[in-house]
Protein backbone atom coordinates (compact mmCIF):
# COMPACT_ATOMS: atom_id res chain seq x y z
CA UNK A 1 0.00 0.00 0.00
CA UNK A 2 2.44 2.70 1.02
CA UNK A 3 5.04 1.08 -1.79
CA UNK A 4 2.08 1.66 -4.22
CA UNK A 5 1.21 5.46 -3.13
CA UNK A 6 5.46 6.22 -3.47
CA UNK A 7 5.35 4.99 -6.56
CA UNK A 8 2.00 6.97 -7.38
CA UNK A 9 3.54 9.84 -6.41
CA UNK A 10 7.10 9.01 -8.60
CA UNK A 11 5.30 8.03 -11.07
CA UNK A 12 3.46 11.57 -11.38
CA UNK A 13 6.67 12.99 -10.27
CA UNK A 14 8.15 11.63 -13.17
CA UNK A 15 5.70 12.10 -15.75
CA UNK A 16 5.59 15.74 -14.88
CA UNK A 17 9.37 16.42 -15.33
CA UNK A 18 9.35 14.15 -18.50
CA UNK A 19 7.03 16.84 -20.11
CA UNK A 20 8.98 19.73 -18.44
CA UNK A 21 12.60 18.04 -19.62
CA UNK A 22 10.89 18.10 -23.33
CA UNK A 23 10.81 21.70 -23.27
CA UNK A 24 14.97 21.67 -22.68
CA UNK A 25 15.31 19.39 -25.42
CA UNK A 26 17.72 20.85 -27.47
CA UNK A 27 19.93 22.37 -24.26
CA UNK A 28 19.64 18.23 -23.15
CA UNK A 29 20.80 16.91 -26.88
CA UNK A 30 23.89 19.69 -26.49
CA UNK A 31 24.43 18.06 -22.82
CA UNK A 32 24.46 14.77 -24.10
CA UNK A 33 26.98 15.57 -26.95
CA UNK A 34 29.19 17.42 -24.15
CA UNK A 35 29.57 13.65 -22.79
CA UNK A 36 31.90 12.39 -25.27
CA UNK A 37 34.97 12.62 -23.56
CA UNK A 38 35.47 8.53 -23.24
CA UNK A 39 35.35 8.73 -26.77
CA UNK A 40 38.68 11.09 -26.98
CA UNK A 41 40.31 8.75 -24.24
CA UNK A 42 39.60 6.26 -26.71
CA UNK A 43 41.49 7.93 -29.55
CA UNK A 44 44.26 8.88 -27.14
CA UNK A 45 44.45 4.88 -26.27
CA UNK A 46 43.99 3.61 -29.22
CA UNK A 47 46.84 6.35 -31.23
CA UNK A 48 49.72 5.42 -28.51
CA UNK A 49 48.42 1.68 -28.34
CA UNK A 50 48.30 1.74 -25.17
CA UNK A 51 45.85 -1.31 -24.65
CA UNK A 52 48.70 -3.73 -25.35
CA UNK A 53 50.19 -3.06 -22.01
CA UNK A 54 46.76 -4.26 -20.22
CA UNK A 55 46.03 -6.51 -23.06
CA UNK A 56 42.88 -5.38 -24.33
CA UNK A 57 41.90 -5.43 -27.73
CA UNK A 58 40.77 -2.40 -29.59
CA UNK A 59 37.71 -3.86 -30.22
CA UNK A 60 37.20 -4.57 -26.78
CA UNK A 61 38.71 -1.23 -25.60
CA UNK A 62 36.35 0.85 -28.17
CA UNK A 63 33.59 -0.88 -26.44
CA UNK A 64 34.50 0.09 -23.20
CA UNK A 65 34.53 3.67 -23.75
CA UNK A 66 31.09 3.41 -25.71
CA UNK A 67 29.98 1.94 -22.65
CA UNK A 68 31.48 4.48 -20.64
CA UNK A 69 29.79 7.04 -22.90
CA UNK A 70 26.42 5.49 -21.85
CA UNK A 71 26.79 4.45 -18.18
CA UNK A 72 28.25 8.55 -17.58
CA UNK A 73 24.82 9.60 -19.95
CA UNK A 74 22.59 7.69 -17.57
CA UNK A 75 24.25 8.49 -14.37
CA UNK A 76 25.76 11.79 -14.55
CA UNK A 77 24.10 14.12 -11.32
CA UNK A 78 24.25 17.76 -10.56
CA UNK A 79 21.80 17.30 -7.50
CA UNK A 80 23.76 19.49 -5.39
CA UNK A 81 23.95 22.78 -7.86
CA UNK A 82 20.49 22.55 -7.91
CA UNK A 83 19.78 22.03 -4.42
CA UNK A 84 22.43 24.96 -3.42
CA UNK A 85 20.60 27.41 -5.63
CA UNK A 86 17.10 26.31 -4.78
CA UNK A 87 17.99 26.11 -0.99
CA UNK A 88 20.03 29.62 -1.00
CA UNK A 89 17.30 30.83 -2.81
CA UNK A 90 14.73 29.59 -0.86
CA UNK A 91 12.67 28.10 -3.06
CA UNK A 92 12.59 24.24 -1.77
CA UNK A 93 10.69 26.62 1.38
CA UNK A 94 7.23 25.26 -0.38
CA UNK A 95 8.61 21.60 -1.14
CA UNK A 96 9.36 20.98 2.55
CA UNK A 97 5.75 21.79 3.89
CA UNK A 98 4.68 18.88 1.37
CA UNK A 99 4.36 15.28 2.19
CA UNK A 100 7.53 14.07 0.03
CA UNK A 101 10.63 14.88 0.62
CA UNK A 102 12.08 17.35 -1.76
CA UNK A 103 14.93 15.35 -2.91
CA UNK A 104 12.11 12.76 -4.31
CA UNK A 105 12.31 16.21 -6.92
CA UNK A 106 15.37 16.32 -7.78
CA UNK A 107 15.29 12.21 -8.66
CA UNK A 108 12.53 12.74 -10.61
CA UNK A 109 13.97 15.35 -12.48
CA UNK A 110 17.64 13.46 -13.20
CA UNK A 111 15.53 10.24 -14.56
CA UNK A 112 13.17 11.89 -16.76
CA UNK A 113 16.23 14.00 -17.64
CA UNK A 114 17.58 10.54 -18.80
CA UNK A 115 15.02 9.59 -20.99
CA UNK A 116 14.98 12.30 -22.73
CA UNK A 117 18.53 11.56 -23.36
CA UNK A 118 18.19 7.96 -24.73
CA UNK A 119 17.49 8.80 -27.92
CA UNK A 120 20.49 11.87 -28.77
CA UNK A 121 22.76 8.55 -27.11
CA UNK A 122 21.32 6.52 -29.17
CA UNK A 123 22.39 8.63 -32.73
CA UNK A 124 25.59 9.06 -31.19
CA UNK A 125 26.13 5.53 -30.86
CA UNK A 126 24.99 5.00 -33.84
CA UNK A 127 27.18 7.44 -35.76
CA UNK A 128 30.18 5.63 -33.50
CA UNK A 129 29.68 2.49 -34.70
CA UNK A 130 29.29 4.11 -38.52
CA UNK A 131 33.03 4.81 -37.71
CA UNK A 132 34.18 1.42 -35.76
CA UNK A 133 32.05 -0.95 -37.70
CA UNK A 134 34.29 -3.83 -36.22
CA UNK A 135 32.87 -2.27 -32.13
CA UNK A 136 29.07 -3.72 -33.26
CA UNK A 137 28.21 -6.30 -30.87
CA UNK A 138 25.05 -7.32 -29.29
CA UNK A 139 24.93 -8.21 -25.59
CA UNK A 140 23.05 -10.94 -24.38
CA UNK A 141 19.64 -10.20 -22.91
CA UNK A 142 20.83 -11.33 -19.37
CA UNK A 143 24.21 -8.54 -19.67
CA UNK A 144 22.07 -5.87 -20.93
CA UNK A 145 19.41 -6.40 -17.65
CA UNK A 146 22.44 -6.69 -14.98
CA UNK A 147 23.91 -3.45 -16.96
CA UNK A 148 20.96 -1.67 -16.80
CA UNK A 149 20.72 -2.48 -13.22
CA UNK A 150 24.36 -1.64 -12.30
CA UNK A 151 23.78 1.35 -14.28
CA UNK A 152 21.11 2.64 -12.31
CA UNK A 153 23.18 1.25 -9.16
CA UNK A 154 25.91 3.79 -10.27
CA UNK A 155 23.48 6.73 -10.46
CA UNK A 156 21.69 6.07 -7.12
CA UNK A 157 25.63 6.56 -5.78
CA UNK A 158 26.37 9.13 -7.01
CA UNK A 159 22.85 10.71 -6.64
CA UNK A 160 23.23 9.59 -2.62
CA UNK A 161 26.61 10.86 -2.50
CA UNK A 162 25.86 14.63 -3.78
CA UNK A 163 22.62 14.65 -2.15
CA UNK A 164 24.70 14.06 1.44
CA UNK A 165 27.51 17.21 0.26
CA UNK A 166 23.79 19.10 -0.73
CA UNK A 167 22.54 18.64 2.47
CA UNK A 168 25.75 20.71 3.56
CA UNK A 169 24.16 23.84 2.29
CA UNK A 170 22.35 24.13 5.40
CA UNK A 171 25.37 24.54 7.52
CA UNK A 172 27.59 26.23 4.80
CA UNK A 173 26.55 28.22 1.74
CA UNK A 174 28.35 26.87 -1.10
CA UNK A 175 28.24 23.22 -0.46
CA UNK A 176 29.37 22.44 -4.15
CA UNK A 177 32.64 23.73 -3.90
CA UNK A 178 33.16 20.35 -2.07
CA UNK A 179 31.58 18.48 -4.44
CA UNK A 180 34.58 19.98 -6.52
CA UNK A 181 37.09 17.83 -4.37
CA UNK A 182 35.17 15.10 -5.50
CA UNK A 183 35.24 15.40 -9.12
CA UNK A 184 39.15 14.44 -9.47
CA UNK A 185 38.79 11.27 -7.82
CA UNK A 186 35.65 10.73 -9.86
CA UNK A 187 37.27 11.66 -13.11
CA UNK A 188 40.59 9.44 -12.59
CA UNK A 189 39.13 6.48 -10.51
CA UNK A 190 35.84 5.52 -11.93
CA UNK A 191 37.10 4.06 -15.52
CA UNK A 192 36.24 7.82 -17.45
CA UNK A 193 39.60 8.05 -18.69
CA UNK A 194 41.03 5.19 -18.21
CA UNK A 195 39.39 1.44 -17.25
CA UNK A 196 40.96 0.49 -13.97
CA UNK A 197 42.49 -2.25 -15.03
CA UNK A 198 45.11 -0.59 -16.37
CA UNK A 199 46.43 1.18 -13.16
CA UNK A 200 49.18 -0.44 -10.78
CA UNK A 201 47.91 -3.36 -8.71
CA UNK A 202 48.55 -1.62 -5.38
CA UNK A 203 46.77 1.55 -6.19
CA UNK A 204 43.94 -0.90 -7.58
CA UNK A 205 43.09 -2.71 -4.58
CA UNK A 206 42.61 0.39 -2.61
CA UNK A 207 40.67 1.52 -5.35
CA UNK A 208 38.45 -1.11 -5.56
CA UNK A 209 37.76 -0.30 -1.73
CA UNK A 210 36.17 3.43 -2.82
CA UNK A 211 32.59 3.86 -4.74
CA UNK A 212 34.59 5.40 -7.94
CA UNK A 213 35.27 2.22 -9.89
CA UNK A 214 31.65 1.26 -9.28
CA UNK A 215 30.38 4.04 -10.88
CA UNK A 216 31.47 3.85 -14.63
CA UNK A 217 34.39 1.23 -14.80
CA UNK A 218 31.98 -1.55 -13.62
CA UNK A 219 28.93 -0.92 -15.53
CA UNK A 220 30.71 -0.09 -18.42
CA UNK A 221 33.02 -3.49 -18.70
CA UNK A 222 29.74 -5.56 -17.85
CA UNK A 223 27.98 -4.10 -21.05
CA UNK A 224 30.94 -4.41 -23.03
CA UNK A 225 31.61 -8.12 -22.51
CA UNK A 226 34.89 -7.01 -20.50
CA UNK A 227 36.49 -9.45 -17.76
CA UNK A 228 34.71 -8.20 -14.85
CA UNK A 229 33.37 -9.77 -11.00
CA UNK A 230 29.91 -9.47 -11.68
CA UNK A 231 28.92 -10.96 -8.39
CA UNK A 232 31.28 -8.39 -6.29
CA UNK A 233 30.84 -5.29 -8.56
CA UNK A 234 27.02 -5.75 -7.96
CA UNK A 235 27.37 -6.55 -4.07
CA UNK A 236 30.10 -3.27 -4.11
CA UNK A 237 27.42 -1.35 -5.38
CA UNK A 238 24.54 -2.09 -3.10
CA UNK A 239 26.95 -1.96 0.02
CA UNK A 240 27.61 1.78 -0.76
CA UNK A 241 24.10 2.40 -1.06
CA UNK A 242 23.31 0.85 2.36
CA UNK A 243 25.95 2.91 3.68
CA UNK A 244 25.50 6.26 2.23
CA UNK A 245 21.39 6.06 2.56
CA UNK A 246 21.59 6.36 6.60
CA UNK A 247 23.91 8.85 6.40
CA UNK A 248 21.91 10.97 4.07
CA UNK A 249 18.81 10.70 6.11
CA UNK A 250 20.76 11.71 9.52
CA UNK A 251 22.50 14.55 7.56
CA UNK A 252 19.09 15.58 6.02
CA UNK A 253 17.02 15.41 9.53
CA UNK A 254 20.00 17.52 11.34
CA UNK A 255 19.88 20.13 8.70
CA UNK A 256 16.62 21.24 7.98
CA UNK A 257 17.16 22.21 11.67
CA UNK A 258 19.13 24.68 10.82
CA UNK A 259 17.05 25.63 7.79
CA UNK A 260 16.51 29.67 7.94
CA UNK A 261 14.35 29.71 4.47
CA UNK A 262 16.48 32.61 3.38
CA UNK A 263 15.64 34.23 0.81
CA UNK A 264 11.55 33.60 1.25
CA UNK B 1 -16.81 26.22 22.85
CA UNK B 2 -14.16 26.97 20.09
CA UNK B 3 -11.15 24.80 19.99
CA UNK B 4 -7.54 26.37 20.19
CA UNK B 5 -5.97 25.37 17.29
CA UNK B 6 -3.14 27.35 17.52
CA UNK B 7 -0.96 27.32 20.85
CA UNK B 8 2.22 29.26 21.00
CA UNK B 9 4.10 29.15 24.34
CA UNK B 10 7.10 31.35 25.06
CA UNK B 11 8.22 31.28 21.69
CA UNK B 12 11.93 32.79 20.65
CA UNK B 13 14.03 32.66 17.47
CA UNK B 14 17.62 33.20 17.04
CA UNK B 15 19.49 33.33 14.10
CA UNK B 16 23.67 33.50 14.14
CA UNK B 17 25.10 36.64 11.65
CA UNK B 18 28.15 37.19 10.57
CA UNK B 19 29.61 40.51 10.39
CA UNK B 20 31.96 41.92 8.48
CA UNK B 21 33.51 45.47 8.37
CA UNK B 22 34.18 47.14 5.62
CA UNK B 23 37.33 47.62 3.80
CA UNK B 24 40.14 45.36 2.36
CA UNK B 25 41.21 45.78 6.35
CA UNK B 26 37.53 44.24 7.15
CA UNK B 27 37.18 41.72 4.25
CA UNK B 28 41.05 40.10 4.84
CA UNK B 29 40.06 40.36 9.19
CA UNK B 30 36.76 38.76 8.06
CA UNK B 31 38.46 35.85 5.62
CA UNK B 32 40.87 34.46 8.85
CA UNK B 33 38.56 35.20 11.47
CA UNK B 34 34.80 34.83 11.13
CA UNK B 35 32.50 36.80 13.79
CA UNK B 36 29.45 35.76 14.45
CA UNK B 37 26.84 37.09 16.95
CA UNK B 38 23.25 35.55 17.45
CA UNK B 39 20.58 37.79 16.75
CA UNK B 40 16.77 37.15 18.37
CA UNK B 41 14.54 37.67 16.10
CA UNK B 42 11.85 36.21 17.89
CA UNK B 43 11.59 37.02 21.49
CA UNK B 44 9.66 34.87 24.57
CA UNK B 45 5.86 35.14 22.45
CA UNK B 46 2.73 33.59 23.26
CA UNK B 47 -0.72 33.51 22.34
CA UNK B 48 -3.38 31.46 20.75
CA UNK B 49 -5.53 31.16 17.38
CA UNK B 50 -9.45 29.42 17.42
CA UNK B 51 -9.81 27.48 14.89
CA UNK B 52 -11.57 28.96 11.82
CA UNK B 53 -10.13 32.89 12.70
CA UNK B 54 -8.48 34.87 10.41
CA UNK B 55 -5.62 36.54 12.17
CA UNK B 56 -3.48 39.34 10.63
CA UNK B 57 0.06 39.96 11.70
CA UNK B 58 1.19 43.16 11.58
CA UNK B 59 4.55 44.87 11.69
CA UNK B 60 7.56 46.89 10.06
CA UNK B 61 10.00 45.11 7.93
CA UNK B 62 11.82 42.56 9.37
CA UNK B 63 9.79 42.91 12.63
CA UNK B 64 9.63 39.19 12.58
CA UNK B 65 6.09 38.29 11.07
CA UNK B 66 7.13 35.87 8.63
CA UNK B 67 9.38 34.37 10.97
CA UNK B 68 6.39 34.12 13.11
CA UNK B 69 4.17 31.91 10.09
CA UNK B 70 7.60 30.02 9.46
CA UNK B 71 7.66 28.47 12.62
CA UNK B 72 4.11 28.18 12.73
CA UNK B 73 4.32 25.84 9.57
CA UNK B 74 7.27 23.47 10.77
CA UNK B 75 9.61 24.79 7.77
CA UNK B 76 11.94 26.42 10.61
CA UNK B 77 13.08 25.44 13.87
CA UNK B 78 12.54 27.23 17.19
CA UNK B 79 15.49 28.11 19.34
CA UNK B 80 13.09 28.02 22.29
CA UNK B 81 9.48 27.85 23.28
CA UNK B 82 6.59 25.50 22.45
CA UNK B 83 4.58 25.31 19.43
CA UNK B 84 1.24 23.46 18.92
CA UNK B 85 -0.47 23.51 15.72
CA UNK B 86 -4.09 21.33 15.44
CA UNK B 87 -2.02 19.23 18.27
CA UNK B 88 1.15 18.51 16.07
CA UNK B 89 4.66 19.84 16.92
CA UNK B 90 4.86 21.76 13.37
CA UNK B 91 8.73 20.78 13.10
CA UNK B 92 8.44 17.47 13.08
CA UNK B 93 6.50 18.02 9.85
CA UNK B 94 4.35 14.54 10.17
CA UNK B 95 2.04 13.62 7.18
CA UNK B 96 -0.81 13.88 8.64
CA UNK B 97 0.40 17.45 9.79
CA UNK B 98 1.55 18.70 6.20
CA UNK B 99 -1.71 17.17 5.06
CA UNK B 100 -3.56 20.04 7.30
CA UNK B 101 -1.67 22.84 6.52
CA UNK B 102 -0.54 25.09 3.48
CA UNK B 103 1.86 28.07 3.19
CA UNK B 104 1.67 30.76 0.22
CA UNK B 105 4.36 33.13 -0.02
CA UNK B 106 3.67 36.53 -2.31
CA UNK B 107 6.92 36.18 -4.19
CA UNK B 108 7.90 32.71 -4.35
CA UNK B 109 6.44 29.93 -6.44
CA UNK B 110 6.10 26.39 -6.25
CA UNK B 111 4.60 26.20 -9.75
CA UNK B 112 6.13 24.36 -12.40
CA UNK B 113 7.83 27.34 -14.60
CA UNK B 114 7.62 26.28 -18.02
CA UNK B 115 4.43 24.05 -17.52
CA UNK B 116 0.25 24.87 -17.53
CA UNK B 117 -0.76 25.27 -13.68
CA UNK B 118 -2.58 21.82 -14.51
CA UNK B 119 0.55 19.81 -14.06
CA UNK B 120 1.67 21.26 -10.92
CA UNK B 121 -2.52 20.36 -9.91
CA UNK B 122 -2.28 16.90 -10.34
CA UNK B 123 1.31 16.34 -9.02
CA UNK B 124 0.60 18.21 -5.74
CA UNK B 125 -2.50 16.10 -6.01
CA UNK B 126 -0.69 13.06 -6.37
CA UNK B 127 1.74 14.35 -3.31
CA UNK B 128 -1.37 14.65 -1.34
CA UNK B 129 -2.61 11.25 -2.03
CA UNK B 130 -5.79 12.17 -3.85
CA UNK B 131 -7.21 10.42 -6.59
CA UNK B 132 -7.66 11.69 -10.45
CA UNK B 133 -11.08 12.30 -10.10
CA UNK B 134 -11.41 13.77 -6.66
CA UNK B 135 -8.34 16.03 -7.80
CA UNK B 136 -10.54 16.76 -11.02
CA UNK B 137 -13.17 17.61 -8.36
CA UNK B 138 -11.42 19.98 -6.68
CA UNK B 139 -9.35 21.58 -9.44
CA UNK B 140 -13.19 22.32 -11.18
CA UNK B 141 -14.18 23.61 -7.78
CA UNK B 142 -11.13 25.90 -7.23
CA UNK B 143 -10.82 27.08 -10.61
CA UNK B 144 -14.41 28.07 -10.48
CA UNK B 145 -14.09 29.97 -7.07
CA UNK B 146 -11.13 32.03 -8.59
CA UNK B 147 -12.44 32.41 -11.69
CA UNK B 148 -9.55 30.58 -13.70
CA UNK B 149 -10.63 28.68 -16.54
CA UNK B 150 -8.26 28.71 -19.78
CA UNK B 151 -4.79 29.78 -17.75
CA UNK B 152 -5.26 26.34 -16.55
CA UNK B 153 -3.65 25.18 -19.82
CA UNK B 154 -0.81 28.04 -20.49
CA UNK B 155 2.39 27.92 -19.63
CA UNK B 156 3.05 29.27 -16.31
CA UNK B 157 5.51 31.60 -17.73
CA UNK B 158 2.91 32.96 -19.81
CA UNK B 159 0.27 33.80 -17.24
CA UNK B 160 0.17 37.74 -15.85
CA UNK B 161 0.82 38.11 -12.25
CA UNK B 162 -2.87 37.44 -10.94
CA UNK B 163 -3.14 34.34 -13.09
CA UNK B 164 -0.11 32.78 -11.88
CA UNK B 165 -1.07 33.87 -8.33
CA UNK B 166 -4.63 32.78 -8.01
CA UNK B 167 -2.98 29.46 -9.75
CA UNK B 168 -0.59 29.31 -6.67
CA UNK B 169 -3.39 29.79 -4.49
CA UNK B 170 -5.37 26.86 -6.48
CA UNK B 171 -2.14 24.59 -6.19
CA UNK B 172 -2.04 25.12 -2.56
CA UNK B 173 -5.45 24.61 -1.47
CA UNK B 174 -5.85 21.59 -3.75
CA UNK B 175 -5.11 19.23 -0.65
CA UNK B 176 -8.11 21.31 1.41
CA UNK B 177 -5.64 22.31 4.51
CA UNK B 178 -7.69 23.58 7.01
CA UNK B 179 -4.77 25.92 8.19
CA UNK B 180 -3.54 28.19 5.95
CA UNK B 181 -0.50 30.65 6.79
CA UNK B 182 -0.03 33.56 4.18
CA UNK B 183 2.97 35.44 3.58
CA UNK B 184 1.95 38.67 1.79
CA UNK B 185 -0.58 36.89 -0.57
CA UNK B 186 -1.51 39.89 -2.40
CA UNK B 187 2.10 41.25 -3.22
CA UNK B 188 1.96 42.85 -6.60
CA UNK B 189 -1.33 42.42 -7.39
CA UNK B 190 -3.37 45.66 -9.22
CA UNK B 191 -6.68 46.58 -6.97
CA UNK B 192 -8.96 44.26 -8.53
CA UNK B 193 -7.12 41.23 -8.26
CA UNK B 194 -6.62 41.70 -4.59
CA UNK B 195 -9.89 42.49 -4.12
CA UNK B 196 -10.97 38.77 -5.98
CA UNK B 197 -8.32 37.21 -3.68
CA UNK B 198 -9.83 38.78 -0.47
CA UNK B 199 -12.97 37.61 -1.40
CA UNK B 200 -12.03 34.48 -2.16
CA UNK B 201 -10.17 34.06 0.99
CA UNK B 202 -13.79 35.04 3.12
CA UNK B 203 -15.54 32.62 1.02
CA UNK B 204 -13.19 29.68 1.81
CA UNK B 205 -12.88 30.83 5.91
CA UNK B 206 -16.99 30.29 5.30
CA UNK B 207 -17.09 27.35 3.59
CA UNK B 208 -14.41 25.34 5.33
CA UNK B 209 -14.13 26.74 8.70
CA UNK B 210 -9.95 27.38 7.64
CA UNK B 211 -7.87 29.03 10.22
CA UNK B 212 -5.77 31.76 8.44
CA UNK B 213 -2.89 33.32 9.88
CA UNK B 214 -1.76 36.48 7.43
CA UNK B 215 0.90 38.71 7.29
CA UNK B 216 0.54 41.85 4.67
CA UNK B 217 1.38 45.44 4.13
CA UNK B 218 -1.65 46.24 2.38
CA UNK B 219 -4.15 47.64 5.32
CA UNK B 220 -7.08 46.91 3.12
CA UNK B 221 -6.24 42.90 3.32
CA UNK B 222 -5.82 42.97 6.78
CA UNK B 223 -9.35 45.24 7.48
CA UNK B 224 -11.43 43.57 5.67
CA UNK B 225 -10.50 39.59 6.32
CA UNK B 226 -9.48 39.88 10.23
CA UNK B 227 -10.92 40.55 12.73
CA UNK B 228 -8.06 39.87 15.21
CA UNK B 229 -4.56 41.42 14.83
CA UNK B 230 -1.13 40.70 16.25
CA UNK B 231 1.29 43.25 16.19
CA UNK B 232 5.20 42.42 15.73
CA UNK B 233 7.14 45.04 17.12
CA UNK B 234 10.98 43.99 17.07
CA UNK B 235 10.28 40.53 17.57
CA UNK B 236 7.93 40.66 20.43
CA UNK B 237 3.74 41.23 20.40
CA UNK B 238 3.17 44.65 20.90
CA UNK B 239 -0.70 44.14 20.52
CA UNK B 240 -3.14 40.82 20.79
CA UNK B 241 -6.65 41.78 20.14
CA UNK B 242 -9.49 43.02 18.04
CA UNK B 243 -8.61 45.33 15.28
CA UNK B 244 -11.36 48.08 15.59
CA UNK B 245 -10.66 48.34 19.43
CA UNK B 246 -6.46 48.99 18.09
CA UNK B 247 -8.18 51.52 15.84
CA UNK B 248 -10.68 53.24 18.14
CA UNK B 249 -6.77 53.01 20.84
CA UNK B 250 -5.13 54.60 17.88
CA UNK B 251 -7.64 57.11 16.52
CA UNK B 252 -9.90 58.22 18.98
CA UNK B 253 -11.36 61.00 17.04
CA UNK B 254 -12.72 61.80 13.76
CA UNK B 255 -12.14 64.71 11.25
CA UNK B 256 -15.52 66.90 10.45
CA UNK B 257 -15.46 68.68 7.60
CA UNK B 258 -18.39 71.42 7.98
CA UNK B 259 -19.51 73.54 5.08
CA UNK B 260 -21.25 76.95 6.39
CA UNK B 261 -23.16 79.12 4.35
CA UNK B 262 -21.99 82.68 5.86
CA UNK B 263 -17.85 83.12 6.38
CA UNK B 264 -19.79 84.82 9.89
CA UNK B 265 -21.14 81.12 10.87
CA UNK B 266 -17.63 80.10 10.24
CA UNK B 267 -15.80 82.44 11.90
CA UNK B 268 -18.30 81.86 15.07
CA UNK B 269 -17.69 78.13 14.66
CA UNK B 270 -14.21 78.73 15.10
CA UNK B 271 -14.49 80.40 18.45
CA UNK B 272 -17.03 78.18 19.58
CA UNK B 273 -14.56 75.82 21.38
CA UNK B 274 -14.20 72.81 18.99
CA UNK B 275 -10.47 71.63 18.30
CA UNK B 276 -10.07 73.45 14.72
CA UNK B 277 -7.98 71.41 12.29
CA UNK B 278 -8.01 73.70 9.62
CA UNK B 279 -10.19 76.58 7.95
CA UNK B 280 -10.89 78.41 4.81
CA UNK B 281 -13.03 80.89 4.00
CA UNK B 282 -16.88 79.64 4.79
CA UNK B 283 -15.43 75.48 5.26
CA UNK B 284 -13.89 75.08 8.40
CA UNK B 285 -12.47 71.16 9.33
CA UNK B 286 -12.68 70.17 13.10
CA UNK B 287 -11.58 67.17 15.17
CA UNK B 288 -14.35 65.62 17.63
CA UNK B 289 -14.06 62.38 19.85
CA UNK B 290 -15.09 59.55 19.15
CA UNK B 291 -17.74 59.58 22.13
CA UNK B 292 -19.16 62.79 21.81
CA UNK B 293 -19.88 62.57 17.93
CA UNK B 294 -23.51 63.07 18.37
CA UNK B 295 -23.84 65.45 20.84
CA UNK B 296 -21.82 67.32 19.07
CA UNK B 297 -23.27 67.41 15.46
CA UNK B 298 -26.60 68.22 17.43
CA UNK B 299 -25.12 71.45 18.87
CA UNK B 300 -23.50 72.18 15.46
CA UNK B 301 -26.83 71.72 13.50
CA UNK B 302 -28.61 73.55 15.81
CA UNK B 303 -26.96 76.76 16.26
CA UNK B 304 -25.27 76.88 12.88
CA UNK B 305 -26.15 77.35 9.44
CA UNK B 306 -24.67 74.24 7.56
CA UNK B 307 -24.73 74.15 4.02
CA UNK B 308 -23.15 70.38 4.27
CA UNK B 309 -21.21 68.08 6.40
CA UNK B 310 -18.63 65.36 5.90
CA UNK B 311 -17.25 62.97 8.93
CA UNK B 312 -14.01 61.80 7.63
CA UNK B 313 -12.45 58.10 9.36
CA UNK B 314 -8.86 59.45 9.41
CA UNK B 315 -6.68 57.27 6.46
CA UNK B 316 -6.09 53.20 7.94
CA UNK B 317 -2.60 53.65 6.71
CA UNK B 318 -1.98 55.90 8.85
CA UNK B 319 -3.22 55.00 12.08
CA UNK B 320 -1.65 51.70 11.59
CA UNK B 321 2.02 52.91 10.66
CA UNK B 322 1.44 54.23 14.59
CA UNK B 323 1.40 50.40 15.61
CA UNK B 324 4.55 49.72 13.62
CA UNK B 325 6.56 51.84 15.43
CA UNK B 326 5.16 51.52 18.91
CA UNK B 327 6.34 49.26 21.41
CA UNK B 328 3.40 47.80 23.34
CA UNK B 329 -0.14 49.17 23.23
CA UNK B 330 -1.97 48.41 26.62
CA UNK B 331 -6.04 47.93 25.73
Amino acid sequence: MISNLINRKIFTLLKVQYSNMLEYRVEIALWAISGIIPFFMLNIWTNNNLNESINISDVLLSRYFLCAFFVRQFSVVWVVFSFEEDSLMGKISPYLIQPLNPFFRYFAQHLAEQITRFPFALIIAFVFFIFNPESIWIPNLGILILSILSTFLSFLIQFLIQSILACLCFWTERASSIERLLFIPTLFLSGLLAPVVSFPAYVKSWIYLTPFPYLIDFPANLLSGNETNISRGLSMQILWIFLLFPLFKKIWSEGTKKYTAMGS
Amino acid sequence: MVQNIIDVRNLSKSFDISSKEPGLKGTIKHFFRRQTKSLKVIKDISFEIKEGEIVGFLGANGAGKTTILKMLCGLIYPSEGSILVSGYLPFRRKENFLKKITLIMGQKQQLIWDLPPIESFYLNASIYDLDKFEAKKRIKKLSEMLEIDEELFIPVRKLSLGQRMKSELLAALIHEPNILFLDEPTLGLDINAQRNLRKFLQIYNKETNATICLTSHYMKDITSLCKRVICVHEGAISYDGKLDLLLKKLSPVKEILIVCRSEEDSIKLQNYGFTVKNKTKNEITIEIENNSITSSLKTILNNFDIEDLFINEPPIDEVIGKVLIKKDYDI
